[in-house]
């Protein structure tokens, strides 16, 4: 593995930018590295050599040509669930399976503009339904700390490629989690913007009133970088926030003086086990080290996050998934007529997963169950956020785990709701819009397991305050440094 | 003995907005073209793909509104029909559910007589309309038994907008009526072409009967498939009469949907209530609620033109038009506009209705010029009509003078004054012309005085034609049947 594709996405960007490095070069680089790691990982559903190609001659043209780009020659993931005209956009479903987007989305397209380069359309759960990847009918993405473990999802793809150095950026959605959780399990910065900070324009709908898109990354600063290339307002997503975009990458503060970090009550880290519960006391100790003032507070409603959002994110994905019924794109399986048709279609191309949040969604919007599912879950979202308003109210950060456990190996949570509760950290904050990341935190061995597996610290901040979440985890990270502690477990990279 | 029944029926009309580009996208709002044409990722429903409101049709919206004195409530949201159909690519379509855009307000109109009615609205909201399907192979058009189906999404998410009344018209004409008078608002407002034969203007109705004097409701059926205002007429008539019948009969209605079948005259089932959707309607996500402030609503309120049926009442009780002459200019946004101007300097609604309506609008059709853009500008009209009322000029002068007008002769009083086209009452002048004409014809003055008394008026067209048309017509007949029966 060449030594430069190792780097930060900062690092990359500022050597092509002083033109010690071309973006082609880069490419080549991380490309060849791709086929020589992509055989263990498989984080890619597809990857876009030529496309990668092109773009990276046409940065270089711009850097020749004097310009500064903030990524230039950074290679990207991008989860396949976000549209890259001219490439297959799956979703990791059967039933988009060969389906070619025809445009771009509006974030994928910032970010090529500031000079990335995409690598490869990443593995998913299928519709971003899921929380370990296994739900893509497409493929199966490893953990490269431990190839028998899930990188987590649904953005697992975009984490792995990270992890192994496939990509600097990988381009996630997060709906419930599905940008932290994998960050949390692939040693990574997973990071979820306020809801409606980075534009859906082109990302693939599973519940639109959660959907965010945003950056996987190896450091605070790389996700600050990739926030501040495709953040901001756009006129395609009206759901789209009209508020000037803070930078955020640069200065960063030293320390934590003055801020007040609360923890949260509810989430008490002894039921995670020992080894769990002495990290994530280190982890609040450490923010008190850097000056922080540690406060007490409560999310009295964050029990009811997974039972509120179960009923939200199906209601909208059972209409979001309507289109998919063989008429004008994606998969069609013919029938007698045309409900035979969609009938047949939609069994063929949807998974068991997907099957069943639309089961649950229709059932939740139907007449006469309308009020007692759909209306009464958003009245419990509504308390959620105000939990989090009150909270705040005592505190500018609130810092929780981003997962219950480490990285699982695969088939270990077959039952569904198990695998529902792996996003009870990270639910409340999507209900409630907010924005949050996952930062390295620690490592543990799982029982049964081998290899140390990374552990995330999820922090939180009110709406709109991404530059005080990116500050408080800067420093978190400069003075923990637990993501180099080690190095995924695979020959390419270890060599 | 047989109950007499009352009819009461509703209409919901789906209204296509003049708009620009189509409701959440920026592709053209146009009829026609080739197939998938005016199509974007976000009309065709691609994956990822989100709708933008269109301010204009928030906006038409609200003016319809407003022009039927509804209510405008500060605060209105998008909601998703849920339903799978293959021309509506989302397979949900963009709609208002609980919170419509407008609320209450009604449709004033007017039938033949000019006998002025209300029909309240219950409320207007806004929606996007589906693209076509055109399905082949089934014999009768419907997609059951079709072998495939063509589609065109040029349409999809072109701006619609449902107009819904409350039960309270009484017979076929009513609707119609009622129908008119949304029409011509609609046009005079600019939100819409209304067209029924493009598919601007579509209309449903729910008819049921009840027993004279009953203030229940009874069970009504929705007829669809009315193409033209003849045929909401025909259809309403014809589904009341069958209701008639059927309750006569010892019958029981089912509610339904029923079509309209233009050919037979006759409407017939096309699914019952069982078969109804339940169409899941909640909150569109996608899309932000709308938040209408009362400033905007007071300056669209302001801005409102003189609406219809104003209009008509203005020319039917000020002006004392005909109910006839009243609508024919009302129904005429750009001609009415040019009579009006014309009676303000004429001062004769009377005259400038006839000439508006009559010579004026035959020289329109015969050029195919609108009259507010020919050469005849209306101070000029108004002129003529000044000749006319003073007696300078007669009837059959005026004509030829208008014909002249039309081509560009300018100002009627100057061309009458250059080529001394005034009519001529002098007696003494015309006595001396009827005088010259029976001479020269002695042999029908002979005929007259044998009995064949209707030769005078060949006689009279001869004085007239020796004046060159400009001799008053009544004193020259009076002259010629003096003379003829002395």
């Amino acid at each position: 593995m060449s030594e430069i594709i190792e780097r930060s996405a900062a690092g990359i960007a500022a050597q092509v930018n002083a033109k010690q490095a071309g973006a082609l070069e880069i490419a080549e680089a991380t490309l060849a590295h791709v086929r020589s790691v992509e055989g263990e990982v498989g984080a890619y559903l597809t990857v876009l050599d030529d496309l990668a190609r092109a773009q990276a001659r046409r940065v270089d043209e711009r850097i020749r040509a004097g310009e500064h780009l903030p990524l230039a020659g950074v290679p990207v993931a991008v989860k396949d669930n976000m549209c890259l005209e001219g490439t297959r956009t799956t979703c990791g479903s059967k039933i988009l399976e060969n389906w070619i987007a025809p445009y771009t989305a509006t974030a994928v397209a910032r970010i090529l503009e500031a000079g990335g380069i995409p690598i490869g359309k990443a593995n998913c759960d299928e519709f971003a339904m899921g929380s370990s990847c296994e739900n893509s009918a497409l493929g199966v993405t490893r953990n490269p700390y431990d190839l028998s473990r899930v990188p987590g999802g649904s953005s697992g793809g975009s984490a792995a490629a990270v992890a192994s150095y496939e990509a600097a950026i990988g381009l996630g959605s997060d709906t419930g989690g599905s940008i932290r959780e994998p960050g949390a399990f692939c040693n990574l910065v997973g990071f979820k913007p306020t809801y409606g900070r980075v534009s859906r324009y082109g990302l693939i709908a599973f519940a639109s009133s959660l959907d965010q898109i945003g950056p996987l990354t190896r450091t605070v600063e790389d996700a600050a970088l990739a926030y501040d290339a495709m953040g901001g307002y756009d006129p395609m997503d009206s759901t789209s926030i009209n508020k000037p975009l803070e930078p955020t990458a640069g200065s960063w503060r030293d320390d934590l003086r003055g801020l007040r970090v609360g923890i949260v009550r509810e989430f008490d880290t002894k039921t995670l086990g020992a080894d769990l519960d002495t990290i994530y006391r280190k982890a609040y100790a450490d923010l008190e080290r850097l000056g922080a003032e540690l406060v007490e507070v409560s999310l009295p409603t964050a029990d009811y996050g997974v039972p509120t959002y179960y009923l939200v994110a199906p209601a909208e994905c059972s209409s979001n998934l309507a289109r998919f019924d063989g008429v004008r794109y994606g998969l069609r399986v013919d029938g007698a007529d045309v409900r035979a048709m969609y009938d047949s279609t939609r069994a063929a191309g949807f998974g068991p997963e997907v099957k069943r949040r639309i089961l649950i969604g229709t059932h939740a919007l139907s007449s006469g169950y309308y009020d007692a599912y759909y209306v009464r879950a958003q009245k419990a979202r509504t308390l959620i956020a105000r939990d989090f308003e009150r909270a705040f109210a005592q505190c500018d950060a609130i810092a929780c785990p981003a997962a219950s456990c480490p990285a699982f190996v695969f088939n270990a949570k077959s039952d569904p709701y198990s695998m529902y509760l792996m996003d009870y950290y990270t639910i409340p904050m999507a209900l409630a819009g907010l924005p949050a990341l996952s930062v390295p935190c620690g490592w543990a061995t799982p029982e049964g397991g081998s290899l140390p597996m990374p552990l995330g610290l999820q922090l939180t901040t009110p709406l709109f305050a991404e530059r005080l979440l990116l500050d408080v985890a800067h420093a978190y990270e400069a003075a923990t440094g637990h993501a180099a502690a080690h190095r995924p477990a695979l020959g390419a990279v270890r060599a | 003995m047989n109950v007499e029944y009352e009819a009461v029926v509703g209409i919901e009309c789906h209204v296509e907005l003049k708009t620009k580009t189509k409701m959440f996208c920026g592709c053209a709002n146009e009829f026609g073209g080739e197939p998938n044409t005016k199509v974007c990722p976000v009309c065709l429903g691609m994956p990822g793909a989100l709708p933008v409101p269109n301010a204009k049709a928030l906006e038409h919206t609200v003016n319809a509104g407003l022009a039927f004195g509804a209510k405008i409530p500060s605060f209105s949201k998008f909601d998703r029909k849920n339903y799978f159909y293959p021309d509506m690519p989302k397979d949900y379509q963009i709609s208002q559910y609980d919170m419509p855009l407008t609320m209450g307000g009604s449709v004033k109109y007017w039938l033949d007589d000019g006998t002025m009615r209300e029909c309240r609205l219950t409320r207007i909201h806004l929606e996007e309309d589906t693209g076509k399907s055109t399905h082949a192979g089934s014999g009768d058009g419907r997609i059951a038994g079709s072998s495939y189906s063509l589609l065109d999404f040029n349409r999809a998410g072109v701006p619609l907008m449902e107009c819904v009344s409350e039960p309270e018209l009484h017979s076929a004409a009513d609707a119609v009526a009622y129908l008119e008078s949304l029409r011509r608002t609609l046009l005079v407002l600019g939100v819409s072409d209304v067209k029924m034969e493009e598919g601007s203007l579509r209309c449903d109705a729910n008819v049921s009967i009840r027993p004279v004097g009953s203030t229940e409701l009874g069970t009504k059926t929705e007829i669809k498939n009315m193409n033209s205002f003849r045929s909401v007429e025909r259809a309403i008539e014809s589904e009341i009469e069958r209701q008639v019948a059927a309750l006569r009969a010892g019958e029981r209605i089912i509610q339904e949907t029923r079509g309209w079948d233009e050919v037979h005259g006759v409407t017939h089932p096309m699914r019952s209530k069982e078969e109804a959707h339940d169409y899941r309607y909640f909150p569109d996500p996608d899309l932000v609620p709308l938040e209408i402030a009362a400033a905007d609503v007071d300056r669209l309120r302001a801005q409102l033109p003189e609406l219809p049926w104003q209009r008509f009442e203005r020319y039917a009780r000020e002006y004392g038009l005909g109910s006839r002459q009243a609508t024919q200019l009302v129904d005429n946004v750009s001609l009415s506009g040019y009579f009006d101007r014309v009676v303000a300097i004429s001062g004769n609604a009377q005259q400038s209705s006839n000439f508006v309506l009559g010579e004026l609008s035959r020289l329109a059709n015969e050029h195919d010029v609108a009259v507010a853009e020919s050469k005849v500008s209306p101070e000029h009209l108004a002129e003529l009509i000044a000749l006319v009322d003073s007696k300078k000029i007669n009837s059959k002068i005026a004509k030829e003078l208008l014909v002249r007008m039309w081509d560009g002769a300018g100002s009627p009083v100057a061309v009458v004054d250059r080529e001394s086209l005034a009519q001529t009452s002098d007696p003494a002048a015309i006595e001396a012309l009827v005088d010259g004409v029976l001479t020269a014809n002695a042999a029908v003055v002979a005929d007259f005085r044998a009995g064949k008394t209707n030769v005078a008026g060949f006689l009279v067209g001869q004085v007239m034609k020796a004046s060159r048309g400009k001799a008053d017509p009544a004193l020259v007949n009076e002259l010629v049947q003096k003379k003829l029966s002395v």
